[in-house]
């Protein structure tokens, strides 16, 4: 009796287990990790988020539960049409069933459409624009790590209040850019100030002294930056040579990542206040991961994108061994409906715009005399608590939402 | 206060100058392309990974060695040079008797290799490099706040430019130079030794490059990707002032220069495009460039 009653319950295992395979597209679950992986955002996110998926998946232990899971990379150049035929291509031909990180919000948005058509799933971490989970929301989309509305709110805050009430912004001519100024123009007029001006740059550019003498000669105080990556660093690093901070002036970086920091060098970036959602040196488990990526990144430390990658990676891993499917839909459905628990972002929730909900930090870059050394850059200011980090659900006009 | 199409004057002389110290970039790098195709008759796209390991050059001096701006400016258009010297001598010889077209693959794969393998080591977001500080601070032109340096990169362009002009048009050497990319056999028959001069050639075109190099790392980031992003327009800039004219390119690297430095303040959108649409237009008037002669 024992025997046969083991012998049933081992069929009923087998048939439950493969009742759980047959629900996985192939048999394997291939992460997509789609980003700029030689261009200007490529330090942000670039093979680093190759390596934090990589590092999800062994801590979600996938060997271990019998689950085969594939890391892919590709690199999209920052150019919407090269993203969308990627995505298509990763869908249908390579059986591809979520793709993450994609920064630029032009190449972000068109991915997460392609993601909606398909009936994938699309973990954003790269891009910025408050979009993706405002008018553009998509049920196949989750945005884990920031947005515009929240880096507006942080640091456009952050700066009015410290006295900053007229602004110039130096915005890139595109997608995100367009998001950014738009949001933090709000928050400086909410908070009482006025935006003189704006001028829109070409992503990638090089040489910024044009722009910034347009914003010297409109005698505002703050020259917001809403640009990102190597164009912030040119813009920090010009502007310092065109005496505008001696001049008065002050900058405001309103996207501004660790790896730009270490580009720039303390001496130029020192004072700079900014926001993110995750830096290494917050508490013992963010310092332990940050040390475990670095052994595999040549030394280099992980910017937040590299943190949201693992935390999404793993939360999307969880999602599917739960709900024992890899249908992008169904998966992001999951997702939203589970607490997110993880040793960078510690406990989190998804709203059902897609919004991922976490504290986010106002961070000054140290002085040279304040650094230890390499990566020891940022002071804590404020902790922003995640409900007030972003904007409120009913403001963001996602369909989804009733 | 004057005003031109709703823009001060005095804020137009600011953006004039500094559409010439753009302009001093893509004439310094023009000009090494246009000697290297006048003379070799080699489309080098490795210019821009040139230009970008002069920079790293004078990085690294400072850096592991402690020697400062002024010696890279000395040591790093040697050392790459060198390099191109080795290159010339290992891999484009074989190909001067093919099509164009080799050439321009050959060192179009090259630039993808040396960028790559310097993107893999030190990451895309670049490393700082500071002005040296004789250069430090800047000037109240009245107009307009004038880093020295700014003002140097003017300067030591325009020198380098005109003394590269006068060596190849108007002196014995560059006499030799031009004749034997007339015709190589004749002047090897008065006793001249072509191909090491051609060698050298590519060799000082390649200087030039790590030259301006030098010059841009204080200005911006020392990145893998700076050459890459600049040697486009450059080679606009070549096709515009005439393929193989040396005059033209410097006279052109400032005039487009100043023409994208206008653009950004009428139209900024179009600034990194209007290179190109002046390109269209030229080859569509000249299809020669606008120094150019037609063979």
């Amino acid at each position: 009796m024992a025997v046969l009653r083991k012998m049933t319950a081992a069929v009923a295992l087998a048939l439950v287990a493969g009742g759980a395979q047959a629900q996985i597209s192939g048999n394997v679950i291939k992460i997509g990790v789609m980003n700029d992986m030689s261009g200007l955002y490529a330090d942000i996110g670039g093979p680093g988020s190759v390596i934090a998926a990589r590092m999800a998946v062994e801590d979600f232990g996938a060997a271990k539960k019998g689950m085969k899971v594939e890391v892919l990379a590709a690199d999209h150049q920052n150019k919407p049409d090269v993203g969308s035929t990627l995505a298509r291509q990763w869908y249908d031909v390579d059986g591809v069933d979520v793709i993450v990180d994609v920064p630029t919000s032009s190449v972000a948005l068109a991915v997460s459409q392609v993601t909606r058509d398909k009936g994938k799933a699309m973990l954003n971490t790269g891009a910025a624009s408050s979009d993706l989970t405002g008018k553009a929301c998509s049920p196949n989309t989750i945005h884990w790590l920031y947005d515009t509305w929240m880096l507006a709110n942080g640091t456009g805050n952050a700066v009015v209040k410290t006295g900053g009430d007229s602004w110039f912004f130096l915005t890139s001519d595109y997608a995100f850019g367009h998001a950014l100024e738009r949001d933090t123009a709000e928050v400086v007029k909410k908070a009482g100030g006025k935006v003189l001006g704006a001028v829109r740059h070409p992503l990638n550019t090089q040489d910024f002294s044009s722009f910034l003498l347009q914003a010297q000669a409109s005698k505002a105080k703050v020259i917001g930056l809403a640009n990102a990556g190597g164009d912030t660093i040119n813009s920090i690093k010009q502007a310092a040579e065109f005496g505008i901070v001696q001049g008065g002036q002050s900058l405001a970086g309103l996207l501004v990542f660790l790896t730009d920091v270490h580009g720039l060098g303390l001496k130029t970036a020192q004072g700079l206040v900014l926001t993110e959602s995750w830096y290494w040196d917050l508490n013992d488990s963010s310092r332990a991961w940050a040390k475990r990526f670095a052994a595999q990144h040549g030394g280099k430390y992980p910017s937040m994108d590299h943190a949201g990658v693992y935390s999404a990676v793993l939360h999307y891993l969880k999602a599917v061994e739960a709900g024992k499917t890899d249908d992008g839909t169904k998966v992001v459905a999951k997702m939203k409906s589970m607490p997110t628990d993880d040793p960078l972002f510690g406990k989190g929730t998804i709203r059902e715009d897609g919004r991922k909900l976490h504290p986010v930090y106002l961070f000054e870059v140290k002085k040279p005399s304040e650094s230890k050394g390499p990566y020891d850059y940022y002071k804590v200011r404020a902790t922003i608590p995640a409900e007030q980090a972003f904007r409120p659900l009913k403001d963001g006009g996602c369909p989804l939402v009733k | 206060m004057t005003e031109i199409f709703g823009i001060p004057t005095v804020a137009l002389f600011g953006q004039l100058l500094i559409g010439l110290i753009n302009g001093s970039f893509y004439a310094l790098l023009s000009l090494g392309l246009a000697v290297i195709f006048g003379l070799l008759n080699i489309i080098n796209f490795t210019h821009g990974a040139q230009y970008m390991l002069g920079a790293f050059c004078a990085y690294l001096l400072l850096n592991k060695l402690g020697l400062g701006y002024w010696w890279a400016l000395l040591i790093a258009p040697i050392v790459v040079g060198i390099t191109g010297v080795i290159i010339e001598r290992t891999m484009l010889k074989p190909l001067y008797k093919l099509d164009h077209l080799y050439g321009l693959l050959l060192t179009f794969g090259l630039a993808l290799i040396i960028q790559g393998i310097f993107r893999n080591e030190y990451g895309s977001s670049g490393m700082p490099y500071p002005v040296p500080a004789e250069l430090a601070g800047g000037k109240n032109l009245g107009f307009m706040f004038l880093p020295v340096y700014r003002g140097w990169v003017i300067v030591a362009s325009l020198i380098v430019c005109l003394g590269t002009w006068y060596v190849i048009e108007r002196t014995k050497l560059g006499s030799y130079l031009r004749a034997a990319t007339e015709n190589p056999q004749l002047v090897q028959a008065f006793g001249i030794n072509v191909p090491r001069m051609i060698t050298l050639t590519y060799g000082f075109g390649v200087a030039l490059a790590a030259f301006a190099g030098v010059m841009a790392g204080p200005i911006y980031q020392v990145s893998p990707q700076m050459g890459a992003d600049l040697i486009i327009v450059v080679f606009a800039v070549v096709v515009i002032g005439g393929m193989g004219s040396i005059m033209g390119s410097i006279v052109t690297g400032f005039g487009l220069g100043v023409i994208e430095g206008l653009t950004k303040v009428f139209y900024p959108e179009a600034s990194n495009t209007v290179i190109f649409i002046i390109m269209a237009i030229v080859l569509l008037i000249k299809p020669a460039g606008l120094f150019g002669t037609q063979k």
